[in-house]
């Protein structure tokens, strides 16, 4: 068996012929070989365009409700189309995007090649997880046909169990596409347990699996929670148990209780995929190990158990006792403490690096700065006394925004188009990624910092109209958000064209050291000719 | 055709996949799995154990009102049924440990009845508590109450029945979600049992080979201790 | 460039009660906290690109795994920071929480899409909340009234920078002591449907003594004013106007319009049909849901015991006056 050391100098231009194998996609040919493919980086590969087309529909409803609030009243359609809008804007983006995209797309393909593994521990599951999501959509679909949902992603109850529209088919896709998270996180952490390459110790791992992993133990832990609140709903709505139903007897605020103990920590299954793929951008493109490796692996775990304890600071002006508030208050304080310490680490790696300004790069700085401001940002909504002001205003949107968006989605991009030329064997052009980086930034903080000023001076959120003085911040934003439209247009052609028109990448473009840049691109079948052994850190290059 | 017979003949050369180094790790990964997907089951019925809770808190008399007209023999009888297939599950376990093909099927059927009787119960249950319209939300019947509870406690105040009646449908729903969701699990087991047990009567398991009992059991083990928690909380409320 | 200021700042509306001027304080404490943090982060990550970037021929990257030191330092200083602003936004937390004894209290009921204030003297107002100013007020809440279901509200004053959710089942409250005549916006807060936006409200600050005549003054119509125009100004005041057209610029269509509906013959839900009097008018003021017009939900609350007499007559006298 030949050993295959990270520590051996890289070679980035190098361009090595797949190593006596054939890459996965000539492995097998037909639509059989997707459909009923068992390998990860296939089902990587289908995740991944179910997410951007999920992306593209949540993102024309995005488009759609910045459109109608161009001007205040009508722009061009009803308040009640307008609820719709936003809502599934919301549960699509949140639950068929964001949740799946890097951990279900990236962590499929990258995962075993990071861990030097054939494929992830239980191929059938992780097959049944994609169907899932399928299903998942193909319900959301369904509901979006008869009549949509016009509760707010939150499904807040009384509203939820009134209002008379798709709820039942919407919730359903919810809790199926809940089952697959589940799934997906039950594969991960098994994988990372059992199948790392022979020397491949926990604090050899790339901090891309770390994340992962923290994200799976989230996933794994906090889903049931949602699965059973959307049951006790479905309950609700078809029996009128009357759990949540004031009339009856029931408590609506229980429901706000289930709901955020699995959307809290939902929120760190979005974002903390994001920071593992920033470490991995931030140690390829600095040329050096990442600065204080293990504070930086230990506070994803950190972030997923302080994650569990928080979500009570959704609730500060329920009514909820005021000693609840204040506990929440101080935990959620407590997260920004694993997160600063990421973004110091990250910064400090750069110190007496090597930086070199690719695409993948530019996104993690913008990545740092956005997510710095989302992240800082959250400070006024942990203070309970500046929250009650600011709780339920466009401030709290452009938080999560920032967060999510700003955070996720421009994390997902720099893995996309860093781990493109592994993905596709094909580069894309360089120029054309960097302006459509440039667009999408100028666009991104367009749409979404005005919404803080309105936000703080009082703008609530969830508005089909509003009042004269909010003109001007509604209109620029939606300007912006025709800018943020043009840059997505943009990288998608980018990526795509590559696929035709990008030249051969090479099995290390960009001088990675982790497993999967130790492999051709596309990688073979099963992942590496030969079986990789690790004798040192991931981004050692000694 | 002949790899087939092969399998039958020499158990003992079972290949795991071929991502997996060995059989045992294979089988070690499986069983990091069940477990992890065991604490999802137990966060799922937790969120019914905390509506539970909050609800027995908001109204502590009328779950302990409405709780009598749960049939408590019936609930006794399918403890002992589930505690016994537990028993029997271990030794069907222990027997596909040891390469007893025969005993593990033995195990996995009594196992299997087991599961049977309990559903059976709760359809008697089940049936009896739909007729009189002791059930969840709009479908209770108040009047059903009434004459149910004045027939079993004759002595009750009627004032104290009526308010018991206004209350009670919340119970039931509790009770409904989480004896339907435990059910279901039952069901579920069932059907998982009823897979290793046709793989065990094709001698499919051997000493080397006998994770899938294993994890079955797992479950299996799962839903009875989920039932023992059920049982006092709903038939010994009080 | 930017501090706490009682008529607002770039972030903040103006402040019209007591806690308002803590609430900034703390607000501009945690900004400007962020934005040394920013800089600090962002300023650096921008240093070192243009310091280190990659050149031909340039060093190569020194490694550095760790600095215990350091990494000790930006983990305690946020804690201590983070902290102070927790211990801070408690103790205004408290201070907006609970209200002091002697609050004049006021229930407000939402339902969609109004506000109703119902004063110690039992009477009531809607869509306006009056209140004296340097007196504490205790606003006790509650979503209660609604055909379609109660559902939860929020109320929301960005002047006083307090807020609190209506719940069906439960008393909510908030409180405040108004600190400036004029004013100030209400909104509702948590999302209830196809209103929502709309579910808007003002606070109205006082002098005492003109609060106490006011207050008076509702028992009966102002004088020296035709019924119809009295009807105008109720129709706007009890948010009539959110779901029923009454002029060719109000594009609301929840309810029917009003224009020219006097007199006219409507087709009911019921498949019956009823000439539009001043009888069918009243009874669909005080009881909406009894004939509901074709074509519409059932969803305006009842008014019964809200309005009084001559409210719901200068209300019928002004819908006779729109004509197409």
């Amino acid at each position: 068996m030949t050993q295959l050391d990270p520590s051996s100098p890289a070679n980035p231009e190098g361009h090595t012929p797949p190593k006596g194998g054939v890459s996965f996609y000539q492995a097998a040919r037909g639509w059989k070989s997707w459909v009923f493919t068992l390998d990860h980086k296939r089902i990587g590969i289908m995740y991944l365009a179910s997410v951007l087309v999920a992306f593209l529909l949540g993102g024309i409803f995005a488009l759609l409700v910045r459109l109608e609030l161009l001007t205040p009243g009508k722009t061009i359609m009803s308040a009640e189309t307008y609820n719709r809008m936003f809502t599934l804007h919301g549960a699509v983006m949140v639950f068929l995007v964001i949740i799946p995209s890097i951990p279900a797309s990236l962590g499929n393909f990258i995962l075993p090649l990071q861990l030097g593994a054939k494929d992830v521990a239980f191929p059938r599951l992780n097959l049944l997880s994609y169907y899932l999501y399928v299903i998942g959509a193909v319900f959301a679909i369904y509901s979006m046909i008869t009549g949509a949902v016009d509760t707010g992603w939150t499904f807040y109850t009384p509203y939820s169990a009134l209002t008379p529209n798709s709820v039942i088919s919407m919730t359903l896709a919810v809790f199926i596409l809940g089952f697959s998270s589940i799934f997906t996180g039950i594969n991960f952490i098994v994988t990372i347990h059992a199948l790392r390459a022979p020397g491949l110790t926990f604090y050899r791992l790339p901090l891309f699996v770390w994340a992962l992993y923290a994200t799976a133990l989230m996933q794994v832990l906090a889903t049931p929670v949602l699965g059973i609140t959307l049951l006790l709903l479905i309950a609700e709505r078809v029996l009128k148990v009357g759990i949540f139903d004031p009339a009856m007897g029931g408590d609506p605020v229980l429901f706000q209780h289930f709901f955020w103990f699995y959307s809290h920590p939902a929120v760190y299954i979005m974002i903390v995929p994001g920071f593992g793929v920033i470490s991995e951008l931030i140690a390829t493109f600095c040329k050096k190990p990442i600065f204080g490796y293990r504070a930086v692996a230990l506070s994803s775990i950190g972030i997923a158990i302080i994650s569990f304890l928080v979500w009570g600071h959704h609730m500060f002006t329920s009514g909820q006792s005021v000693v609840a508030s204040m506990i929440f208050s101080f935990l959620t304080f407590l997260v920004a403490i694993p997160t600063a310490i990421k973004a110091f680490n990250w910064v400090a790696t750069m110190y007496k690096g090597s930086i070199w300004l690719a695409t993948p790069m530019l996104y993690a700085l913008a990545f740092l700065w956005v997510f710095t401001i989302g992240g800082l940002t959250g400070l006024f909504l942990s203070t309970t006394a500046t929250d009650v002001h600011l709780h339920d205003t466009y401030f709290v949107v452009a938080h999560f925004h920032y967060v999510m968006m700003g955070g996720t989605i421009f994390a997902f991009f720099g893995g996309l188009h860093y781990w493109w030329p592994k993905i596709t064997g094909r580069m894309y052009n360089e120029t054309l990624g960097k302006w459509s980086w440039v667009v999408t930034f100028i666009g991104f903080n367009m749409t979404f910092f005005v919404q803080f000023i309105m936000g703080a001076k009082g703008m609530p959120r969830r508005y089909y109209n509003y009042l004269p003085e909010f003109g001007p911040y509604h209109s620029f934003s939606t300007v912006g958000s025709w800018i943020l439209g043009l840059g997505f247009f943009l990288t998608a052609y980018c990526l795509l064209s590559a696929i035709w028109k990008g030249k051969k990448a090479g099995d290390n473009p960009w001088g990675g050291t982790t497993l999967e840049w130790h492999t051709s691109s596309p990688p073979p079948l099963e992942n590496f000719l030969t079986e990789p052994r690790v004798s040192g850190g991931p981004y050692d290059r000694t | 055709m002949s790899t087939h017979v092969m399998a039958q003949h020499h158990p003992a050369e079972y290949q795991p996949p071929h991502h997996f180094p060995s059989a045992r790790a294979e089988a070690e990964a499986s069983k990091v799995g069940m477990w992890l997907f065991l604490a999802t089951e137990v966060l799922l019925f937790a969120g019914l154990f905390c509506a539970y809770a909050a609800y027995k808190t908001l109204y502590p008399e009328i779950f302990k009102g409405a709780h009598k007209l749960l049939d408590l023999k019936w609930g006794a009888v399918n403890t002992m049924v589930l505690i016994f297939s537990s028993l029997t599950m271990a030794l069907a376990v222990r027997a596909a440990q040891l390469g007893q093909r025969l005993n593990t099927v033995k195990f996995l059927a009594i196992t299997w009845l087991c599961g049977a009787a309990f559903m059976g119960v709760k359809y008697i249950e089940y049936s009896h508590k739909i007729h009189v319209g002791l059930v969840p939300g709009q479908y209770y019947d108040m009047l059903g109450f009434t004459r149910e509870f004045l027939e079993k406690f004759p002595q009750t105040p009627m004032s104290e029945v009526e308010r018991l009646a206004r209350g009670a449908h919340l119970f039931y729903g509790v009770y409904f979600l989480m004896t339907g969701l435990h059910g279901l699990h039952v069901l579920i087991g069932m059907g998982a049992i009823g897979w290793v047990l046709v793989r065990a009567m094709r001698g499919a398991f051997s000493p080397k080979f006998y994770f899938p009992v294993e994890l079955v059991g797992l479950y299996w083990h799962l839903v009875d201790l989920i039932w023992i928690y059920l049982f006092p909380l709903l038939y010994l409320v009080g | 460039m930017t501090m706490p200021s009682a008529d607002g700042t770039i972030f903040l509306p103006p402040q019209a009660s007591t806690v308002a001027v803590e609430v900034d304080t703390i607000f501009y404490f945690i900004y400007y906290l962020c934005l040394l943090f920013f800089l600090l982060l962002g300023g650096s990550a921008l240093y070192f690109l243009l310091k280190y970037r990659r050149r031909e021929g340039g060093p190569e990257p020194v490694p550095i795994s760790h600095n215990t030191a350091l990494e000790l330092a930006w983990s305690i200083i946020p804690l201590i920071l983070l902290v102070i602003m927790f211990a801070w936004g408690v103790k205004a937390f408290l201070n907006l929480s609970v209200a002091p004894r002697d609050a004049m209290e006021i229930h407000a009921y939402a339902r969609r899409w109004l506000w109703e204030f119902e004063y110690p003297d039992g009477n009531k107002s809607i869509g306006e909340l009056r209140v004296p100013l340097g007196r504490p007020v205790k606003i006790i809440l509650l979503s209660q009234g609604d055909p379609g279901g109660n559902v939860i509200h929020s109320l929301f004053i960005p002047a006083f920078r307090v807020k609190a959710d209506a719940l069906p089942n439960r008393y909510n409250t908030l409180w405040f002591q108004a600190t400036r005549l004029g004013e100030f916006q209400i909104f509702c807060t948590e999302y209830c449907g196809a209103g929502h936006s709309d579910m808007l409200a003002k606070v109205v600050v006082m002098e005492p003594d003109g609060f106490k005549k006011w207050l008076d003054g509702l028992n009966r119509p102002p004088e020296g004013m035709p019924l119809a125009k009295v009807g105008e100004e109720l129709f706007t005041k009890f948010a009539c106007v959110t779901c029923h057209k009454n002029r060719a610029d109000n594009a609301a269509v929840i309810g029917p319009s009003l224009i020219g509906a006097f007199g006219r013959t409507e087709g009911l839900a019921d498949g019956s049909s009823v000439v539009i009097d001043e009888n069918y008018l009243r009874e669909s003021i005080l009881q909406p849901a009894a004939k509901v017009v074709k074509g519409y939900q059932p969803v305006m609350p009842p008014f019964q015991g809200t309005l009084k007499d001559w409210q719901v007559t200068a209300l019928i006298e002004y819908i006779k006056t729109l004509k197409q």
